[in-house]
């Protein structure tokens, strides 16, 4: 059990959850439902362990289960496809944050996104666009959120393309504008869907996530996305 | 409209497009009173810069009058009289901030590509490959300038069209080329290309104080052009480029030497027909022959200016000779909006008139000519000027 197999932004998922189970579990055990209580703050220390080792004895011991829509068992360890990228923005964290969490607003910078539409404050629904004109869909909730500094989010149960990511904001280290650094992890493309998601990926992961990043800096910046779509030319 | 398009080496043609439409809050429609072709235009009409397209519309050099803007657009309004800088940038970037302005952040919309080539993308440009952003250029009737509000610069009505035109591109290149020089009281500054930019350089240089400027070129109506400014000139076909310019300076060389040729460089030495040769055989992509000689050339612990324009990779620079001299590099494409302004007011001054590199005008129906002429400099072209619209009462 010595392999990481979980992945970074589930770790602190994982970490974070696992303290409030805990203390849930406390809870309980202090009151009415010893029993449970137990159950749960075990829950709670193997979630806390997930998060502080990045190993999970549930997924070594199971193997994974790539047709589930689950990001804890999909996304474990180094699963799919993982993309780092960081952009810096002369704007500071408070206006950008605001920006990135009004999701509705998403597609105005994300070429592949065809809409985004809040259910309640965590939960939101994304529609994509996938080849030959169709689409994808999810679900998506907010796992993590410190106002202009950090957002996490994970896709639910029965998404079509099985994510997890999170973007932080902080000030630049020259003091000019802020550094806005995105992770993403999305499952292993297979079949129908997994084909989608390649071809909203390319070859290069991480080229459509610069190109979206570019965009909101480029929106935030300047009020406009560079472009010549629609501009004259003479016969090929 | 009509418009100058490229179709491929050697080919370009005079056609009828879609007017251009406003895109972006901040843009402007300009009707094109006066363009220009530049010597890197030919860069493009030989196929040294990659990333072209046929179908693309020419032209980084033009003016003319504002006919239309976008609703974020609150600096100009239609009937403005303005030149355009043929670098486009947002204002708003670390860049433009830091007066960088070819250097802008935000400007280029195929940053991606140009990231692949150089690592960080520079500004978008007009009519100038989609390396720097596939934007529509002047060459036409009507162009669409993004980042209105950031570029244009308006000129007063007293001025001719024939005096401001060149504050697009060429005359801050020659200046900013000469400015990179620091100039000292007394200095000597030789400039390699007698083009429209080494003639604006040779002028710039006198402006800021050189003492004496010596012109490197081939082509006797240049030369000539370049001793009318007061320049001692030096032709490298029938002289030693190093030893006239050894001896002209005493034995110590020039201060600082200005490359105003860059990829194309002609010359009658064995390294520039190895040069060409490998780039006929794509196995380099610049001609660096003037660079390597303004190297040789430059007195210790100077200064290379190179406004000249390179796209990929050198071979054989000496730069031995560089490290060991403590030379200093100054370079890239001209930050236009920190040098237009001032120059339109040297220009006002009468402390220069640019117009006196023009030789040839042209209607835009013999656009392509014009090219064929120039790339040929046949009748002693040095610069050729087109009149999208006829002939205007500037």
């Amino acid at each position: 059990m010595a392999e990481v197999n979980v992945a970074e932004v589930e770790r602190w998922a994982s970490a974070l959850g696992g303290a409030a189970l805990a203390a849930y579990g406390v809870k309980n055990l202090r009151e009415e439902h010893p029993v449970a209580g137990a159950m749960i703050a075990a829950s709670a220390g193997m979630l806390i362990y997930r998060g502080a080792t990045g190993r999970c004895p549930v997924y070594s011991a199971t193997g994974i289960n790539t047709a589930d829509t689950d990001t804890a068992s999909v996304l474990s360890g180094d699963r799919g496809v993982n993309v780092e990228e960081a952009v810096t923005i002369s704007r500071s964290p408070e206006e950008l944050y605001a920006c990135w969490r009004d999701l509705e607003r998403l597609p105005a910078f994300m070429a592949h996104l065809v809409s985004v539409t809040p259910i309640d404050r965590l939960r939101s629904h994304w529609v994509a666009k996938a080849p030959a004109g169709r689409t994808v869909e999810w679900d998506a909730e907010i796992i993590n959120e410190i106002p202009n500094e950090l957002l996490a989010w994970r896709t639910l149960e029965h998404a079509d393309v099985v994510s997890a990511g999170s973007v932080r904001f902080r000030p630049a280290d020259n003091g000019h504008g802020t550094e806005v650094r995105v992770r993403l992890q999305y499952g292993p493309p297979a079949g129908r869907v997994g084909a989608a998601v390649a071809w909203l990926l390319g070859n290069d992961p991480a080229a459509q996530i610069r190109e979206d990043l570019r965009h909101f800096k480029q929106l935030l910046e300047t009020g406009e996305i560079a472009t010549t779509k629609g501009q004259p030319r003479g016969e090929r | 409209m009509k418009a100058l398009v490229w179709h491929g080496t050697n080919d370009v043609r005079v056609e009828r497009v879609p007017d251009p439409a406003i895109l972006n809050p901040r843009d402007a429609i300009i009707k094109v009173t006066s363009s220009a072709i530049c010597g890197s235009d030919l860069h493009l009409l030989d196929g040294y810069i990659p990333t072209m397209q046929a179908g693309d519309i020419l032209g980084h050099e033009f003016m003319g009058e504002v006919v239309d803007v976008g609703k974020d657009n609150t600096k100009l309004k239609v009937g403005d009289r303005v030149v355009v800088p043929f670098t486009i940038a947002c204002g708003r970037c670390f860049f433009c901030e830091k007066q960088l302005w070819s250097l802008c952040d935000n400007s280029n919309p195929n940053a991606w590509m140009a990231e692949k080539l150089y690592g960080y993308t520079t500004s978008g440009l007009f009519g100038y490959s989609h390396l720097t952003g596939g934007y529509a250029g002047g060459q036409a009737q009507y162009v669409r300038v993004p980042f209105a509000d950031v570029g244009p610069l308006k000129v007063p009505n007293r001025l001719t069209d024939e005096q401001v035109l060149f504050l697009s591109d060429i005359f801050p290149t020659g200046y900013m080329a000469a400015e990179n020089c620091g100039i000292q009281p007394g200095d000597v500054i030789a400039v390699w290309g007698c083009g429209p930019v080494g003639q604006m350089a040779i002028r710039s240089a006198f402006l800021l104080g050189a003492a004496r400027v010596i012109a490197v070129d081939s082509v006797p109506g240049r030369l000539r052009m370049a001793t009318e400014a007061g320049a001692e000139v030096v032709n490298f076909e029938h002289d030693d480029v190093f030893e006239k310019l050894r001896a002209a300076t005493g034995g110590r060389g020039p201060d600082a030497c200005i490359d105003a040729v860059g990829l194309e460089a002609h010359g009658a030495t064995l390294d520039a027909y190895i040069d060409q040769a490998k780039a006929t055989a794509f196995l380099a992509t610049d001609r660096p022959n003037a660079l390597r000689q303004a190297i040789h050339c430059c007195r210790k612990g100077g200064v290379v200016s190179i406004p000249g324009v390179y796209g990929g990779f050198l071979d054989r620079i000496p730069f031995g000779a560089a490290f060991q001299k403590g030379l200093t590099f100054r370079m890239g494409q001209t930050h236009m909006m920190k040098y237009m302004k001032p120059l339109l007011e040297r220009i006002e001054r009468d402390e220069i008139d640019p117009s006196f590199v023009i030789t040839h005008r042209f209607s835009i129906d013999d656009a392509a000519n014009a090219y064929y002429l120039f790339r040929d400099r046949k009748n002693e072209c040095i610069k050729v000027i087109l009149k999208p619209h006829g002939e205007t009462i500037h």
